[in-house]
Order: C-alpha cells, then sequence, then structure tokens
C-alpha cells in the first residue's frame, strides 16, 4: 500500500508539515467531501510587505495550518501545498493549481487524482473567505 | 520485524499438504482428462476421485459438483445461469433476491442482469449488525422470483447469516409453485469454520474458492443441487457435463479437495484470538466501534472489523504496512476504489465513518504475539492522525 506512493507523497504522508490549526486565522477554508472520503481545512494568517515592485505594499501568506481526514494522498497534497505558499502573495497562491500540487509531489495514483487531490482548491477556499472578511 | 499478516478473508497462504498434493499433477501427471489415452483417462479418474471427495464433504452426490476457477465464476454461474434458464426457456422476466451486504461478484453480477437486462432486482436490508432477517425475505418475494442468493458469512465484518431459516422460506413459498426458486449461498468465508453441509443448510446452489482456507488461488466449484436448471454459461468442450466448458485445472482442483480435507470446521481457536484483539482494540483505544455482530456466535471466527471515527482507514493501513503489518479497510477490493463499502452503508454508517473502517482476520499462523506486536503501534497511530483531523 505504502508502495503505491512516490517517496515525496510517504514522506509528507509520514512527517506532516504544518499540521494544526491558527487561532486568529486571517482565512479559514474547507474542501472534500465525505462521500469521497476526504475533508481538508486550511487556516492561513495574512500580513503586509513592500510589493517586489518598489510601491506600497502587497499581502502575502504568512503562515498556513491544515487539519485533513483522509487517505495518503489527501495528507501529503495539504502538507506540500503548505510549504509551496508560505512567503507567497495572495495572487501567486491563488494560481497554484492541484496539479502543481500533485507534481511537485512527484506524481498521484491516478484514482487519487481526482478525489484526494484538493489542497489547492481547500486554500483557495481560505483565500476567499479572508477576501471576503476583510 | 517479521511481517504480521492479518488479512485472511482476503487470501490465505498455500499449505505445505496443499502444495505437494499438486505437484505431481503439474509435470508428471500432466494428462488432460478428456483425452482417452492412459495419462488422460489417469487424470480423469484424479479428477472423479476429487468430485467424490469434494461432494462427501460437501454431503452432496458427486454429479452436483462443478469445478470453477474461483468463486467469482461461481457466483456469475449461480445468478446468470438460473436467471437465464428462466428468461430464455421460461420467457419469464426473472426476479432475483439479494442481500444488501453480498460481496461484488454477486452484487455487481445481479446489477448487471439488472441494468442489462432488465431483470429486477431486491437488495434485502440487514440489521445494524449486518444480518439479514427471513421475514423481509418472506415480504419481497414475487411470483417471478428465480432465485434467491444470501451470503452465509460476511467477509468485511464477519455477519453470519440465518440460512437455515431463510432455506425455510424459501422451502414453503416453493410448496406451491411450479417453477421453483432456487436457494443459492456463497459460503467462501464461512467454509472453513462453520458447517457446510448443503443438506443441513438446505440449499440448492453453494459457491467455496480455495483461497481462503489454504489451497491456491484461481480454483473454485459450484455446488448444484440436482434438477436446479440453469444454463451454462461458457461455451466450448463437453467438461463438468455440459455444464462448464474448459479444460479441467486437475493440480489445482486436488489442491483445492487437499484444503478442503483439511478445513478445521472448528473457530474455537481463532474465535478466542479474535475476542482477545476485540477486547484489546476496544479497551485501549477511544472511540472505536466493532462492526458487525456483537455477540461471538453470530460472527465468523476470523474476522473483526472496526471503526476508528474521525480519521480515514488508508491512512492507518499505510502506517500498519510500514511496519510490515498487513490489515485491510473493507473488502481488498474496496480499499483500490474510493467509495465507501456498501457493506457498512446497508448497516446504516454514514459516510464518514464508513471511510474510518479497519479489517482484521486471522489464520492459523496467527498468535497472541502478533495482536500484542500490533497493539503496540495501533494506539498511537490512530492519536497521530486523530490530531490531524479537522473533525473533532
Ligand atoms: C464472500 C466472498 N465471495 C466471493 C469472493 C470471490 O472469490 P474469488 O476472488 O476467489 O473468485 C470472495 C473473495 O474475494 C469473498 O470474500
Ligand atoms: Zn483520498
Amino acid at each position: 500500500m505504502a508502495d503505491m506512493y512516490s517517496k515525496e507523497v510517504m514522506d509528507h504522508f509520514m512527517n506532516p508539515r504544518n499540521v494544526g490549526e491558527i487561532k486568529d486565522a486571517s482565512g479559514v477554508g474547507e474542501k472534500g467531501n465525505p462521500t469521497c472520503g476526504d475533508i481538508m481545512r486550511m487556516f492561513i494568517k495574512v500580513g503586509k510587505k513592500p510589493s517586489s515592485g518598489g510601491q506600497g505594499m502587497e499581502e502575502v501568506i504568512e503562515d498556513i495550518k491544515f487539519q485533513t481526514f483522509g487517505c495518503g494522498a489527501a495528507v501529503a497534497t495539504s502538507s506540500m501545498i503548505t510549504e509551496m505558499v508560505i512567503g507567497k502573495t495572495l495572487e501567486e497562491a491563488e494560481k497554484i493549481s492541484n496539479n502543481q500540487v500533485a507534481e511537485a509531489l512527484g506524481g498521484l495514483p491516478p484514482i487519487k487524482m481526482h478525489c484526494s487531490n484538493l489542497a489547492a482548491d481547500a486554500l483557495h477556499d481560505a483565500i476567499e473567505n479572508y477576501k471576503k472578511s476583510k | 520485524m517479521d511481517s504480521i499478516y492479518l488479512d485472511n478473508a482476503a487470501t490465505t497462504p498455500v499449505s505445505d499438504s496443499v502444495l505437494s498434493a499438486m505437484q505431481p499433477y503439474f509435470s508428471e501427471k500432466f494428462g488432460n482428462p478428456s483425452s482417452i489415452y492412459k495419462i488422460g483417462q489417469k487424470a480423469k479418474s484424479t479428477l472423479e476421485n476429487s468430485r467424490e471427495e469434494a461432494a462427501k464433504l460437501l454431503g452432496a452426490s458427486p454429479k452436483e459438483i462443478i469445478f470453477t476457477s474461483g468463486a467469482t465464476e461461481s457466483n456469475n454461474l449461480a445468478l446468470k445461469g438460473v436467471a437465464f434458464h428462466w428468461s430464455q426457456n421460461l420467457g419469464i422476466k426473472p426476479h432475483i433476491i439479494i442481500s444488501s451486504i453480498e460481496h461484488h461478484s454477486i452484487l455487481d453480477t445481479a446489477e448487471y442482469l439488472e441494468k442489462s437486462f432488465g431483470f429486477e432486482l431486491t437488495k434485502l436490508p440487514v440489521s445494524e449488525e449486518g444480518i439479514v432477517n427471513p421475514r423481509e425475505l418472506e415480504k419481497v418475494i414475487k411470483e417471478n422470483t428465480v432465485i434467491v442468493s444470501i451470503m452465509y458469512g460476511n467477509n468485511e465484518v464477519g455477519s453470519i447469516q440465518p440460512i437455515q431459516e431463510l432455506s425455510q422460506i424459501i422451502k414453503k413459498a416453493n410448496e406451491k409453485r411450479e417453477n421453483k426458486i432456487v436457494f443459492h449461498t456463497d459460503a467462501v468465508q464461512a467454509y472453513q469454520y462453520l458447517d457446510c453441509d448443503v443438506q443441513d443448510l438446505g440449499v440448492d446452489m453453494l459457491s467455496l474458492t480455495a483461497h481462503k482456507f489454504y489451497g491456491p488461488k484461481g480454483v473454485g466449484l459450484l455446488y448444484v443441487k440436482s434438477g436446479t436448471k440453469f444454463l451454462p454459461q461458457q461455451q466450448g468442450g463437453a467438461q463438468e457435463r455440459r455444464q462448464r466448458a474448459g479444460t479441467e485445472n486437475v493440480p489445482y482442483i486436488v489442491g483445492m479437495v487437499e484444503a478442503m480435507k483439511n478445513a478445521k470446521k472448528t473457530g474455537k481457536e481463532i474465535a478466542d484470538l479474535r475476542d482477545y484483539l476485540i477486547e484489546r482494540v476496544t479497551k485501549e483505544i477511544p472511540d472505536v466501534i466493532l462492526t458487525g455482530p456483537q455477540i461471538g456466535e453470530n460472527r465468523l471466527p476470523h474476522i473483526a472489523s472496526f471503526i476508528f471515527q474521525k480519521i480515514e482507514g488508508e491512512s492507518i493501513l499505510i502506517n500498519l504496512d510500514l511496519l510490515g503489518i498487513a490489515a485491510s479497510s473493507g473488502s481488498a477490493c474496496t480499499s483500490g476504489s474510493l467509495a465507501s463499502s456498501h457493506v457498512l452503508t446497508a448497516m446504516g454508517y454514514d459516510d464518514l465513518l464508513a471511510h474510518g473502517s479497519i479489517r482484521f482476520s486471522l489464520g492459523k499462523m496467527n498468535s497472541r504475539d502478533d495482536i500484542d506486536e500490533m497493539m503496540k503501534h495501533l494506539p498511537q497511530i490512530v492519536e497521530k492522525l486523530r490530531g490531524m483531523s479537522p473533525i473533532k
């Protein structure tokens, strides 16, 4: 069973990064459905830094944490995306796709692509939640 | 660490005596039972001796045994064979009754007949312990009911079905009928531990597969009570009294019958081990549900399955796998799919709970040491995964 996943997936599954919740999160997102058996929750803390263009400030993801109910792929994609977006601007984070997360993990078994590869959706949901609450 | 195999309901290793019984029939006594010369006729007599022994072990007569490639084929042959006999030879639109917790080889076959041929299908509900209520069968039998197929013991939760009571109901319904309803049971998981005498059970058809009781994979049988009408589903040679075309798999048939002879039929030791496992898991891990019958006698001796609330089954299995411990979530086939188990759903568990199910199934190689070793790890695995879960 462990053999069906890449080394990167197994690493993130066994040693997930940024597990937990952010109590005073700027935004919270959730994706998944119990029928498929994966549920992901993302907490983001948004901060400001001088924009790279030199003018004004831009919003960045200062911190991110996740909680996931699901299979190896669900946990690994959640963990992976948290590493990918820390320090990124919201605009950059919004562009990250589920496929990019899967690629960063060295690929996922085909049956997992559809159901368990939802981390980017959960992150986007958190960003949207933050923007709405502003 | 040595590996610990706790998935004996998926398959079992071929035992030494089975392997040595099979050995001569590969290269030395390799004849085709349909050939008329000596080595062919020797193979024929080996085949017929095996049939006689299998029949004796089931309380049947030899001509009632059809050797197959396993229970999937036996189950397909039973449902399709009987239903097509009715639709093609009698011109009646068949109504099929199964339980809602059958193995996929019954469930999918029945649904295929419903969807592709327009046959009628009724799935009997089960209790929250996974047991069919005979009263429910009584209610759904119709004029065009042709076959009732209810498994003897469930492969996911281990619930034992009241086959004799169900048989009584069908016998009563048949008293007034010209075309008799056929009663089939999938006895795959039960054979090793429970009485499978077809007279005692009162069944017309019964399926077995050898690899669940230390025989080889890819061989099984279908018992068909004489006089039971069905259409063969494989065309070709005249083997198996024209009921199942194809050169007989002599070495594997010999292996299966040896395995049948070795089946102990007593589950006391295994049941004690199972109860030890159940006690430790339910006492040492919070928020665990033992699925299936709570009373030992209503449960197959080798199966214990649990729902670990708030976490998902696969993630538990991977952690166990990395430690060399093999178990499964539901049935071996469903662990490859994303849908939650139809068995747990039929028992009333919601999807979220059903996704947290793990089945441990024991065999003769297991001892308390295996369970002790497993329990050194399982509580921590569950705790770690719960720490990650959004469900509180
Ligand atoms: C209850 C039950 N029926 C049928 C089968 C199918 O057996 P096989 O895969 O050997 O054809 C199995 C095993 O997977 C089973 O557990
Ligand atoms: Zn998943």
